[in-house]
């Protein structure tokens, strides 16, 4: 049995500031994720986890009420203030829009505010550029920036790191955990790394169509076989997340469990025509 | 030597540029040129519709074109076909519909050039009152909407998000639209007032930096387009519509040139060296 239910009793989950509760999207008569429960509280980080294509953008569009989910339930806070870095933004050539201008685009950010937000993502000098100019690390950045201009309660960020290199990865992480310890907000994070994780994850949840497993990663410190794959900095921001599922995804879609038996999805309440959301080798990382 | 009917067109003429320029600039950012062809040939079913049941064309125009934006939105959310499928059905069935609509009352006087073109020479002091009452109206809701709708065109789920309500900026949006096609038909005609959206907000982009900065310039260039447009079809006799945008991609090919392009270094630098101040 999945560990996906133990959240869903959480009697702490009215004072999250989002929760889901088997919550599920259908698309075209294919679920793209289902029965996740997740609940994100002040000063929390919870790390989404999975192959592509396994629901975690879904999730997290669930979790801001960007997409409403086709089954169970989630609930937001009614005055949380959001940040969300989305995964994919695509600024058109006619579109002209300095750095500046794209700090305040959803609510004017204060100069001051706007100033340190640059200094701490590191792209001060960038202020007056336009944002299709910039390479894809910047303007993650730039991303980022703005997220922290608007001071939020619930920051939810979709692959913050993707185009970063190794060592931007760790000061983004590093500035991600920062930015909590300020202002004590709940991060949903989704990386894009399958094992490793950000070192003050708190919770990690691995999607794939549903929840496969959750729990907290493991410190790189406490190994010393990561820390000299890491190296000294990084062993303090990243953590190693280690699966422990109880199935294997097949690449049709089934799925074999512990015992060895087949069905057609791990979900409980399964239809027989569940769809083959998944392909490929990468979905099959059981533990 | 200005005779007053002229004065009228000028007045008239630089009142539809002021509002068009703005929304001509999200026009050309959410790419939406084919959706302003669309509303405007819907206008033509419009008029065809005040004739036969004998209401104001104005208000009949509007009514029609923000049915058919509405239409658009509904069909967008269920329909399999692409947006610009969709477009193409709308524009061309309100076209076909107006144009068989014109043609069956063969008892109405009908000027369909003045329609196609527009008949800016027969401004009225009535029409001027309507671009620039309907022109405030339609600045103000713009200024109102501007940040939720330069943000959900920048990324409608990052608005959404962060509680802007996208939704309701594109629907305000698109009635704006209607109500611009409405004012505008008579000054620059149905086939032509895409141009007047389009083309002095594809002219600003080149000198701006910001989209506020480009909505007051696209606002000021198709201002010079509407004056140089009608001084030509004054001197030359031309029709008037088609003059304006004559002159509106006069001025955009003059904006290609490399004169151009040294004033946009020019103003880049001056931006830069303003940059630099506040890190000192």
């Amino acid at each position: 049995m999945s560990l996906t239910v133990d959240m869903s009793l959480d009697p702490d989950e009215g004072r999250a500031l989002v929760s889901l509760s088997n919550a599920g999207v259908r698309r075209d008569g294919a679920w793209l994720v289902r029965g996740v429960d997740l609940a994100v509280r002040p000063g929390e980080i919870v790390t989404l986890i999975g192959p592509n294509g396994s629901g975690k953008s879904t999730t997290a569009k669930m979790a801001l009420g960007i997409l409403s989910p086709d089954e169970g339930r989630a609930a937001r806070r009614p005055d949380v203030r959001v940040a969300y870095v989305p995964q994919k933004v695509t600024v058109d050539w006619t579109l002209p829009l300095t750095v500046e201008r794209f700090l305040s685009l959803t609510a004017k950010a204060d100069a001051r505010d706007a100033e340190a937000a640059l200094a701490a993502t590191g792209i001060s000098h960038l202020r007056f550029s336009e944002v299709r100019n910039l390479s894809g690390g910047e303007f993650q950045r730039a991303l980022l920036a703005r997220a922290m201009c608007r001071k939020p309660d619930l920051l939810v960020l979709d692959e913050p790191v993707q185009g970063v290199d190794y060592t931007g990865e760790i000061a983004l992480y590093e500035l991600i955990k920062r930015i909590r310890d300020d202002l004590g907000c709940g991060v949903l994070l989704i990386s894009h790394d399958l094992h490793v994780v950000m070192a003050a994850t708190d919770h990690v949840i691995c999607l794939n169509g549903h929840v496969c497993c959750q729990g907290a990663p493991v410190a790189v410190a406490s190994s010393d076989e990561y820390r000299r794959l890491f190296g000294g900095r990084a062993s303090d921001t990243l953590a190693v997340y280690e699966h422990h599922h109880d199935h294997t995804h097949l690449p049709d879609g089934r799925v074999r469990h512990a015992d060895g038996s087949v069905t057609d999805h791990c979900h409980p309440h399964a239809p027989a025509q569940e769809p083959d959301a998944t392909t490929g080798e990468e979905n099959r990382h059981a533990g | 030597m200005l005779d007053d009917f002229f004065v009228r067109a000028l007045v008239a003429g630089i009142g539809v540029a002021a509002i068009a320029g703005p929304l001509g600039c999200f026009v050309v950012w959410r790419r939406l040129a084919y959706f302003g062809d669309t509303l405007s040939h819907a206008a033509l079913l419009g008029v065809g519709l005040a004739l036969l049941l004998q209401v104001n064309v104005t208000l009949a125009v509007f009514a029609v074109s923000a049915g058919v934006s509405l239409a658009l939105l509904a069909l967008q959310r269920r329909a399999s076909l692409s947006s610009d499928a969709l477009l193409g059905l709308l524009s061309h069935s309100a076209l076909a519909l107006g144009l068989v609509a014109l043609a069956f009352m063969t008892w109405v006087r009908f000027d369909l050039m003045g329609l196609l073109f527009g008949d800016i020479l027969a401004v009225s002091v009535r029409d001027i009152a309507l671009v620039y009452g309907g022109g405030a109206v339609v600045l103000a809701v713009l200024a109102w909407i501007w940040r939720p709708l330069f943000a959900a065109t920048v990324n409608p789920e990052l608005a959404e998000a962060e509680g802007l309500n996208p939704e309701r900026a594109n629907i305000v949006f698109m009635l704006l639209m209607a109500v611009v096609i409405a004012i505008a038909m008579k000054i620059v005609g149905v086939l032509l007032i895409t141009a007047m959206l389009i083309i002095p907000a594809a002219t600003a982009r080149r000198f701006s930096s910001g989209p506020e900065q480009m909505a007051v310039l696209a606002a000021l260039f198709g201002m010079v387009s509407v004056v140089g447009g009608l001084f030509a079809s004054l001197e030359w006799d031309t029709p008037s519509g088609p003059s304006i945008v004559v002159a509106a991609l006069a001025l955009f090919l003059a904006s290609l040139s490399p004169l151009a392009s040294a004033i946009t270094n020019a103003l880049r630098r001056n931006a830069g060296q303003k940059s630099e101040v506040p890190q000192q």
